[in-house]
């Protein structure tokens, strides 16, 4: 069983929903990374997405361009996130990592390159923002050879014939981008994401997470009600932003500590 | 009988091109991708087209013997493909009609642009206001201060333009930003694109657009010369314009396509935007794949031209594939070798030519000068140089 497995299967047992922050590799400086994630785990993170920098973030709102822009000022790229998993790994073998970033930085390390690096470095899950399944068939093979999970979005928008496309396709879990919109905009709509991953759950046995606007403890608690995992990001990346390098590990572990006990209740 | 036939159903020109978008615009592409098919061959549609670019635009725009600096040159004969004469000033208004056209069939009242000389903004915003829809316009806040007057054109025809500060505030980052306008309000807003890039179907979309400008190129070459030319020259930031005059003549033999890039300050310093002369690597950015500058990390690196409009870092994928089956050619053109050909231009024909066009005539002078005087040279000019004139006012320490 995967790590992604192995974690899904525990908290079910337990009734409990995943926990999954998001921060970008080398923000605020890369000499923080590993740190940071440890302390999202040790403070109630379930697995962590994290960022690989990108020079032209899309999908991203203007927080998590800031902190792509961050982690580049210090060179941090594909390889050198690779470097801090691997890190991570060598006191941590249980929490998952899953990369989130964009086709190119993959691409130009090479497919087959990256597969081999980031399963020796440690990671679980490749979620490529821009690879919709039909661009990327030979990546999610090789993903699955070497025995990591390719994470999909779905998206409000996405239609019925879509979905089954994707489910078809994804493994680990599901990703529900719960609004129309970039990373980090604020207009979730509850009841449509509630109505959204109950039609998704007929179609699959994955667990879904939902992501992209969940701001706070009270929004973090509504989605748990209904997904297997919450997903958040910017809301972790504003406080790393907000945090001087004293407090920074502090507040973040405050924060999910916050976001776990919302979850939780 | 169209021989070349590209791209595929879902936009590939063999590995290049495709569709590489998050998830939460695939929908929104799809609509777009399936109202394009429908009424792309739709009569009625093509004769508002057609109707707006002759009343309009005034098309067809001429094509024009440039005796003075033919003979001035001393070698082939230079023709040049008028889209300067174009309402607004350029090619990308051609562009910016059809696919406001298309705007309004789908029922979109917004719609949203990217720009980088603001060329296309202008065309945008001059479109939008005679069709009464919402216009916003981004543009990377550098190109913002080196091309005010289009600008202050864009806010005289009621469009917004936003200012872009991320990343290295240029054309690449203006349309970033309007891609994340654009997921976010899919609903009511068209994203119309302003050059032969982004997702399937722009490239196709906006290619077969800007074909009206070979069309009438092969039907007014017969007519003054009686026959075709030897090459075709055109400037390529996107690769628009220079796609509008190639595609026609792909399946004619014996002509050459010839498209110009800029090395602004040269190959050899990094600093210019010619993926395709300069054998960048193949990569992912904004929604297709292509021929991209970047570093070892895969991260697009800052590019450089005088001229705003071919400060891009990719190219039109069906350039990459041209160039792969070598049906095109791509060469480069320094900043200095454009503004010798602007003045030169200037001087010898009274007409002053876009920065952009100036590195297609600059390539064209040094072809003429090695082929025979009876050998013919079409060359696209783009746009007029109006906007650039602070530009080259600066470059010459003179404030206006
Ligand atoms: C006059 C002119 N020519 C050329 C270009 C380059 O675009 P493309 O390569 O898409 O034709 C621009 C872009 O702004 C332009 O304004």
């Amino acid at each position: 069983m995967s790590r992604i497995q192995t974690v899904f299967s525990a908290l079910k047992a337990n009734n409990k929903k995943a926990l999954i922050p998001y921060i970008t590799a080398g923000d605020p400086h890369p000499k923080h990374t590993v740190n940071l994630m440890h302390t999202l785990a040790s403070s109630g993170a379930d697995m962590i997405e994290l960022g690989i920098p990108f020079s032209d973030p899309m999908a991203d709102g203007p927080v998590i361009q800031r902190a792509s822009e961050r982690a580049l000022v210090h060179k941090v790229g594909l390889r050198k996130v690779l470097d801090m998993v691997q890190e991570f790994r060598q006191k941590d073998t249980k929490t998952p990592i899953i990369l989130m970033g964009y086709a190119n930085p993959i691409e130009a390390m090479g497919m087959e390159k990256f597969t081999q690096a980031a399963k020796a470095a440690g990671v679980d899950g490749v979620l490529t923002v821009d690879y919709p399944p039909e661009e990327c068939k030979d990546f999610i093979a090789a993903l699955q050879v070497s025995g990591m999970d390719s994470i999909f979005l779905l998206s409000p928008t996405s239609d019925a014939a879509r979905v089954d496309l994707i489910v078809n396709q994804a493994s680990g879990f599901l990703y529900y981008v719960s609004l129309k919109g970039v990373t980090g905009a604020a207009n979730l709509d509850i009841e449509e994401v509630k109505a959204r991953v109950a039609a998704i759950r007929t179609k699959t046995d994955l667990p879904i997470g939902v992501g992209f606007g969940v701001k706070d403890a009270a929004t973090a608690r509504k989605v748990a009600a209904i997904a297997d995992a919450v997903v958040v990001g910017s809301r972790v990346v504003v406080a790393i932003e907000q945090s001087s390098e004293d407090n920074l590990l502090s507040n973040i572990s405050q924060l999910m500590a916050e976001l776990r006990t919302a979850i939780d209740a | 009988m169209q021989l070349y036939d590209m791209p595929d159903a879902r936009g590939h020109f063999g590995q290049f091109g495709g569709i590489f978008v998050a998830e939460t615009l695939v929908e929104a592409l799809e609509e777009l991708r399936v109202m394009y098919e429908k009424y792309r061959h739709d009569p009625e549609f093509l004769a508002e087209f057609a109707y707006d670019l002759k009343h309009f635009v005034g098309r067809p725009s001429p094509v024009y013997f440039a005796e003075r600096w033919t003979k001035r040159v001393g070698g082939a004969q230079i023709y040049l493909k008028r889209e300067d004469l174009n309402h607004t000033g350029a090619h990308k208004v051609n562009n910016t009609i059809g696919q406001a056209l298309l705007a309004k069939r789908m029922g979109k009242p917004r719609v949203i642009a990217e720009t980088g000389a603001g060329q296309h903004g202008v065309a945008t915003a001059t479109i939008a206001a005679r069709l009464g829809l919402e216009c916003v316009v981004y543009m990377g806040a550098e190109d913002v201060k080196r091309q005010a007057p289009n600008v202050f054109r864009m806010k005289l025809l009621g469009a917004t333009v936003i200012p872009v500060e991320s990343g290295s505030k240029t054309l690449k980052d203006a349309l970033n930003e309007a891609m994340r306008d654009w997921v976010t309000n899919i609903s009511n807003t068209f994203y119309i694109i302003g050059t032969v890039a982004g997702p399937h179907p722009y490239p196709m979309m906006v290619r077969d657009f800007q074909s009206v400008i070979g069309i009438e190129a092969k039907q007014q070459m017969l007519e003054m010369v009686g026959r075709q030319p030897d090459a075709v020259v055109a400037c390529v930031g996107g690769g628009s314009n220079a796609m509008g005059i190639f595609y026609p003549y792909i399946d004619v033999p014996n002509v050459r396509l010839i498209g110009v890039e800029a090395a602004g300050h040269g190959l050899e310093t990094g600093m210019h935007a010619a993926p395709l002369t300069a054998n960048s690597p193949v990569g992912v950015l904004h929604g297709n794949r292509t021929y991209l500058m970047q570093d070892s990390d895969g991260n697009i690196i800052e590019t450089h031209s005088i001229s705003a409009g071919l400060d891009y870092p990719g190219v039109g994928p069906e350039h990459a594939w041209l160039k792969d089956i070598k049906r095109a050619e791509y060469v480069a053109i320094t900043d200095d070798e454009a503004m010798a050909a602007f003045h030169n231009l200037c001087r010898t024909e009274g007409i002053i030519p876009a920065l952009e066009s100036s590195h297609a005539l600059a390539h064209a002078e040094k072809m003429a000068r090695t082929m025979r005087k009876d050998e013919i040279i079409l060359v696209n000019l783009s746009g007029r140089g109006d906007k650039d004139i602070n530009t080259v006012a600066k470059l010459s320490n003179i404030t206006l």
